[in-house]
């Protein structure tokens, strides 16, 4: 089912949780509504599930507006981040709950509800916990029957708030993938909330970046990690190196050097801020004859994993700066703490201050 | 008045008291022990024998004789009346009003939860009070009620009424904390599996606070059957009609019939031994599945 939203405005008191929020989300895909918390995208959530009533705005589902729609009749399934499973019942009973609960004309059977309920269990590969109770489930098992219980009901919609974040790093990981390819065989529109960025970019079909109750933006996992339309987005989906710098002329200022940047050609004098990724910077023992870049000092290096990660101070003591390089890279420059070094940023992304469209 | 929030505790303080590095030296402890089993002794035990032995002083026949006349029998039987009909009220008033303040926000929430402390904080005696200023001879609703001969003061409403009054914080103090505690996420989880108001109620809201909602309505039971002060004042003490059990000790003590008074003072005291015996196999039953789904998650 496509989801519309229209518009949507929520204030709790003076505090604007969500300020003209528009999105489409076509059906069938998996997106993940991405941003630090407090921003509204669990509120957003909410409202699509009807747990929540917008301030002004409308929801459509399939084109027809249900903004105004009861909760039970909106045919979502939501799986809360506390998974919110019914302590008091077995894992079977949790599953059947939305089958026992309907009216007598629309309820199945007996047999009917045992088998779909067994149906699902092994969907999520649990069957043999039937007759437990959740506070004897381990997290990762508990959200994987709090899933079970929310397709239970046939859903044409799936939400999902912070679903694996109360998990350990590793149960975490693998539900990630196991979540992406349950949604690949069921192909139910599915929307979830999270606010680890490498969670979104991993598991979602699209991503959805909010800041303080606004979309900053919407696109593939990789326009949004290679295109951040915003110093926020730049921010927020990965590590970056953020320079002060004055733009001018189609070249950014940092420091006493002028990098040639490919956007703002007619832009004169204006403060900016200028990002690159920490593997965007290039390090070299001896000044490059053609490349412009700083001098700096390495101040740390943590070679622990396949990338090494050195901290880098600029020898005008003003900024510090990250640099990722691969265990090779990192043996051939036999780079050790106080070397005097040679750095050079690639893909300088700049974007104006008081400008947050960008280039 | 959380006594099974704090029962769950139990477990783990008999597990830190049994730990050698932070318990006292043993005369601390014997010492400490020794001071409230005396204390205990004298304000609890030996009252609570001197009522069976006073009452039984004349022998078992006499016992059963006071008993067994028509006063102390309508006496009996009006505080179960009494009781019957205020437990059940007050479990309805109870669970709505725990399910209203822990599940919904609204103006005025603090002023209900101050409200239903009311009959704790004032003197039974007003309570009293009140309903013989409403619907008494002299009160607001006095002439109409004479008009129409209804008997509200001095008869058996008026007692159920002060009956209700007092007791009626209980059961909803008990759930508030409970409620509050286990939140709405779960409610929130049966609204969008498509359950209706009831359905949740019954389903989801009441079983996860049984524990809880025993245990206050075994208070209210209690309170019901051994208020007095309330229940005296709107009473009119018309023997045979308008006399509760503590009402009828209280007449046949003033009248010396000792034997009497005790022997149906030896049965409200037996009733508060069953409640105590209920109310402590409510909190082992609590504790008993609190520790056994901590157990589990562990």
């Amino acid at each position: 089912m496509s989801i519309e939203i229209r518009n949507i405005k929520k204030n709790f008191g003076q505090f604007s949780a969500l300020n003209d929020v528009s999105l489409d989300v076509p059906s069938g895909e998996l997106v993940a509504l991405l941003g630090p918390s407090g921003c509204g995208k669990t509120t957003l959530l909410r409202i699509i599930a009807g747990l929540e009533t917008p301030d002004s705005g409308n929801i459509l589902f399939y084109g027809n507006d249900a903004t105004e729609r009861q909760v039970r009749e909106r045919e979502v399934g939501f799986v809360f981040q506390h998974y919110a499973l019914f302590r008091h019942m077995t894992v079977f009973e949790n599953v059947a709950f939305g089958l026992r609960v309907r009216p007598k004309h629309t309820r199945p059977n007996e047999a009917e509800i045992k088998r779909r309920v067994h149906e699902l269990l092994n969907l999520v590969q649990l069957d043999w916990l039937a007759d437990r109770y959740p506070p004897q489930l381990s997290g990762g098992q508990r959200q994987r029957i709090a899933l079970a219980r929310a397709l239970a009901v046939e859903p044409k919609v799936l939400l999902l708030d912070e679903p694996f974040g109360a998990l350990d790093a590793k149960v975490r990981k693998e539900l990630r993938r196991w979540l992406r390819r349950l949604h690949d065989e069921l192909h139910i529109t599915s929307i979830f909330v999270t606010h680890d960025q490498e969670e979104a970019l991993e598991v979602a079909d699209r991503v959805v970046v909010i800041n303080k109750g606004k979309i900053e933006q919407i696109g593939s996992p990789q326009e949004v990690y290679d295109h951040p339309v915003s110093p926020f987005v730049y921010q927020f989906l990965g590590n970056v190196n953020q320079f002060d710098s004055h733009v001018h002329n189609g070249a950014a200022k940092i420091g006493e050097v002028n990098l040639k940047i490919d956007a703002h050609p007619d832009t004169q004098n204006s403060p900016a801020l200028a990002f690159v990724r920490p593997h965007d910077i290039e390090i070299y023992n001896e000044q490059h004859p053609e490349k412009l870049g700083f001098e700096a000092i390495v101040r740390y290096v943590n070679a622990v994993g396949p990338l090494v990660r050195v901290e880098l101070e600029r020898a005008d003591h003003t900024e510090l700066v990250e640099a990722e390089l691969t265990q090779e890279r990192f043996r051939e420059l036999n780079l050790t703490a106080a070397q005097h070094v040679f750095i050079y940023p690639r893909n300088v992304r700049v974007f104006l201050k008081g400008d947050n469209a960008g280039a | 008045m959380s006594g099974i929030n704090t029962s769950q505790y139990s477990r783990y303080q008999s597990k830190v008291a049994r730990s050698r590095a932070t318990s006292e030296p043993a005369w601390v402890r014997y010492l400490l022990i020794g001071i409230a089993l005396s204390f205990l002794s004298l304000f609890l035990f030996v009252p609570l024998a001197a009522v069976f032995t006073e009452a039984l002083r004349k022998g078992f026949d006499t016992y059963v004789t006071a008993l067994s006349d028509p006063d102390a029998f309508a006496a009996i039987k009006l505080t179960f009346l009494a009781a019957v009909i205020a437990v059940p009220l007050n479990l309805v008033f109870g669970v709505s009003a725990a399910w209203a303040i822990t599940k919904f926000e609204f103006k005025g929430k603090s002023i209900l939860i101050t409200l239903i402390d009311l009959p704790f904080a004032v003197s039974p005696v007003i309570a009293g009070l009140i309903y013989v200023l409403i619907f008494g001879a002299q009160g607001w609703f006095g002439s109409y009620l004479i008009d129409n001969d209804i008997k509200i003061v001095f008869a058996v409403p008026g007692i159920v009424l002060a009956t209700i009054f007092v007791t009626f914080p209980f059961v909803a103090r008990e759930l508030i904390p409970l409620m509050q505690a286990q939140g709405k996420d779960e409610e929130e989880a049966g609204l969008v599996l498509g359950a209706s108001g009831w359905q949740i109620l019954w389903r989801i809201t009441l079983p996860n606070v049984k524990w809880g909602l025993l245990y206050g309505v075994i208070l209210t039971n209690a309170r019901a059957m051994g208020e007095f002060g309330a229940v005296s004042v709107v009473s009119g003490h018309i023997r045979g009609l308008t006399n509760t059990m503590p009402l009828h000790v209280e007449i046949l003590y003033n009248e010396y019939n000792y034997a009497a008074a005790f022997a149906v003072a030896s049965l409200l005291a037996l009733l508060a031994l069953v409640t105590l015996a209920l109310k402590t196999f409510v909190e082992w039953r609590a504790a008993r599945d609190a520790s056994l789904s901590e157990n589990a998650s562990q």
